[in-house]
C-alpha cells in the first residue's frame, strides 16, 4: 500500500501540487488521470522520489519514504518498477540485457538463472523471439511491453506506470492496460497508473484520483465514475458526445432501466433522429 | 550568478560520485567499456595527428634554424621538447576534448532526456556513480596512455619528415633526441594529460547529465561541453606551465 499525504509542490514559485493525499491499495490498479498539466506526472515523481516534495509524506506499506536517508530510499526502490512514458530502454543494449540488467546489477545469480528469468518474464508480456534485438527494432508496444518486463523482473511490491497507452493503437493500449492489471493481480502489487486514456480508466480504475489544477477533484472507483456529478470531471472524462451518450447507456444499465448489455439499437436510434439529411438535399 | 550555480552543482555532482558500488562487477564491466570508447574509439585520431604534428614540426624548424653555427641536430631537441611539453598533451587533449567529450555529453544528453537515467535512479542505482566515475577513471587511465603514444609518435613522425625530405640523417636526429634531454619533461606533459583527462571527463558529463530539453539541447550542450573544456584546457596549460616549469 502507498500512502500520500498532504503533498505540495512548487516550481519557481508555482504551485504544480496543492495538498494532495490518497491511499493506493495492494493488489489494484490506481489510476491518476486528469488533463495536462494537471501535476500527475509531477505528483508521480514526488512518489517515486525523481522530485522532492515541498512538504508531504509519501508512505510504502507505512515506511515513511519522504524521510528516508539515500540508503533506506535505495532499499526502497529495489521494490520498485516503473513503466516509462517513452519505454526508456537502454538504445544500446539488446532487449535481453534490458530486461536482465536489474538482475546483474541487484543479484548474484548465474547467467543461466537470469537467463531463465528473463525469458520468463518476457514470455509473460508475450515477447517472443526478440532477445536479440536492439529497441530501435521494436515496434511501440513491443518497447512497452520490453519496459513492462524489466520493471517487474525483481517481483516488485509497487508498480508506476506513466501513460502506458501513450502513442499506441487503441487495440494495443487494451493488451498493455490488460498486461498490467493482470500482473497487479497475480503478483499483487500496487500499481499506480498516470493516464488520460478513457479505456484504461474504464477497463482498469480500481481507484480513479482526478487531478485538476494541482489538486485533488475528485476520487473513487470506474463504477463510480459513470454517476459522479462532479462537473469538471465529466467534462473531461465524458468530452465527447459519443462518450456521453455512452455515459448515459451505462447509467440506464447500471440503475436496470435496460438490460445489462451493450443496447446498441437505443443509441442506434438516438444518433439516426440527428443523421436525417436536411430537407431539400 | 548561474556560473557559481553551475560551479556549485559541478561540485557537487563530483561529489555524488563517490558512493558503494550496487554492484562492483557492473561497474567493473562499465569502467572496461568505456576505457575501450576512450581510448581504443580515440587511438587512429590521435596516432594520425601525431605523426604529422612531429613531421611538421621537423620542417618547419628546418625551416626556421638557416644558422650555419646551429648543429642540425639541434632540429630534434627542439621537436622532441615541443611534442612532449606542448603538443602531445595539450593538442592531443583538445583533440579528445571533440571526440570523447562530445560523445560523452551526447551520450549522457541522450540517456537524460529519454528518462534513461531516470529508469536507473528508480531501480535505486546511483547515476552519478554508475555513469560518471567509470567515465573519469577511464579517462585518467587511457588519456595520459595516449598521450605517451603521441610523443612517441609525434617524435618518430618527425624523424620519417626528416629522413624523407632530406633534411638529416636518421643517426644524426636519433643523436639529437638524447642530447639535453630532461626526464622531468615527460613528468610534467603526464601532469598536464592527468589534469586534462579529469577535464574532458568531467565537464562533459556535466553538462551532458544536467541537460534538458530534446534533441536540439543536446547537441548544444555537447557543443558547450566540447568549447569549455578547451578554454579550461588552455587555462589549466597555463598555469601549470607557469607554477611547475622553472623560468
Amino acid at each position: 500500500m502507498i500512502e500520500v499525504k498532504n503533498i505540495k509542490k512548487t516550481f519557481n514559485d508555482k504551485t504544480v501540487i496543492q495538498d494532495v493525499s490518497a491511499v493506493m491499495k495492494a493488489g489494484q490498479c490506481n489510476l491518476i488521470i486528469g488533463t495536462s498539466g494537471s501535476g500527475k506526472t509531477v505528483l508521480m515523481k514526488c512518489m517515486v522520489g525523481l522530485f522532492e516534495p515541498d512538504s508531504g509524506d509519501v508512505l510504502y506499506s507505512g515506511h515513511n519514504f519522504t524521510t528516508m536517508n539515500v540508503e533506506e530510499k535505495t532499499e526502497i526502490r529495489k521494490e520498485i518498477g516503473m513503466l516509462f512514458q517513452g519505454s526508456a530502454l537502454f538504445d544500446s543494449q539488446t532487449v535481453e540485457e534490458n530486461v536482465m540488467f536489474p538482475l546483474s546489477m541487484f543479484t548474484k545469480d548465474s547467467y543461466k538463472k537470469k537467463l531463465d528469468r528473463v525469458n520468463q518474464v518476457l514470455h509473460r508480456v508475450n515477447i517472443v523471439d526478440a532477445n536479440k534485438k536492439f529497441p530501435s527494432e521494436l515496434s511501440g508496444g513491443m518497447k512497452k511491453r520490453v519496459a513492462l518486463a524489466r520493471a517487474i523482473v525483481l517481483n516488485p511490491k509497487y508498480l508506476f506506470c506513466d501513460e502506458p497507452n501513450s502513442g499506441l493503437d487503441p487495440q494495443t493500449a487494451l493488451l498493455i492496460d490488460k498486461l498490467i492489471q493482470e500482473i497487479t493481480v497475480e503478483y499483487n502489487i500496487t500499481t499506480v497508473v498516470n493516464t488520460h486514456d478513457m479505456n484504461s480508466v474504464m477497463e482498469t480504475g480500481n481507484y480513479i484520483l482526478y487531478m485538476y489544477q494541482g489538486n485533488k477533484e475528485w476520487e473513487g472507483t470506474n463504477r463510480e465514475i459513470i454517476f459522479s456529478k462532479n462537473q469538471r470531471l465529466n467534462d473531461f472524462i465524458f468530452a465527447s458526445e459519443f462518450l456521453r451518450d455512452a455515459k448515459d447507456m451505462r447509467m440506464l444499465e447500471e440503475s436496470g432501466k435496460i438490460s445489462n448489455e451493450r443496447n446498441m439499437d437505443a443509441l442506434l436510434d438516438k444518433d439516426a433522429a440527428t443523421l436525417v439529411p436536411p430537407p431539400g438535399e | 550568478m548561474t556560473i557559481f550555480r553551475d560551479i556549485g552543482r559541478y561540485l557537487l555532482m563530483i561529489k555524488g560520485m563517490f558512493s558503494k558500488p550496487e554492484n562492483g562487477k557492473m561497474y567493473w564491466k562499465e569502467f572496461i567499456h568505456q576505457c575501450t570508447e576512450i581510448g581504443f574509439g580515440s587511438l587512429g585520431i590521435v596516432a594520425i595527428i601525431s605523426v604529422f604534428i612531429g613531421a611538421v614540426s621537423t620542417i618547419q624548424t628546418a625551416y626556421q634554424l638557416v644558422s650555419p653555427l646551429i648543429p642540425p641536430s639541434t632540429i630534434a631537441q627542439i621537436v622532441r621538447d615541443t611534442v612532449i611539453l606542448e603538443f602531445a598533451p595539450t593538442l592531443v587533449c583538445i583533440v579528445l576534448a571533440g571526440v570523447a567529450g562530445s560523445r560523452i555529453a551526447s551520450e549522457l544528453g541522450n540517456m537524460r532526456v529519454s528518462e534513461q537515467i531516470d529508469a536507473l535512479e528508480i531501480m535505486g542505482i546511483n547515476t552519478k556513480a554508475y555513469l560518471i566515475l567509470p567515465k573519469i577513471a577511464a579517462a585518467l587511465l587511457m588519456i595520459p596512455l595516449l598521450v605517451v603514444l603521441a610523443m612517441a609518435l609525434g617524435i618518430w613522425g618527425g624523424r620519417l619528415a626528416a629522413t624523407a625530405s632530406g633534411i638529416i640523417s636518421g643517426s644524426i636526429y636519433d643523436k639529437g633526441l638524447l642530447e639535453f634531454f630532461v626526464p622531468f619533461n615527460v613528468i610534467f606533459a603526464l601532469i598536464k594529460a592527468y589534469v586534462f583527462s579529469f577535464i574532458i571527463s568531467s565537464i562533459p558529463a556535466f553538462y551532458g547529465y544536467y541537460v534538458k530539453g530534446g534533441a536540439l539541447e543536446i547537441g548544444r550542450a555537447s557543443t558547450k561541453a566540447v568549447v569549455v573544456s578547451c578554454i579550461l584546457i588552455l587555462f589549466a596549460d597555463y598555469v601549470l606551465s607557469a607554477i611547475l616549469l622553472p623560468t
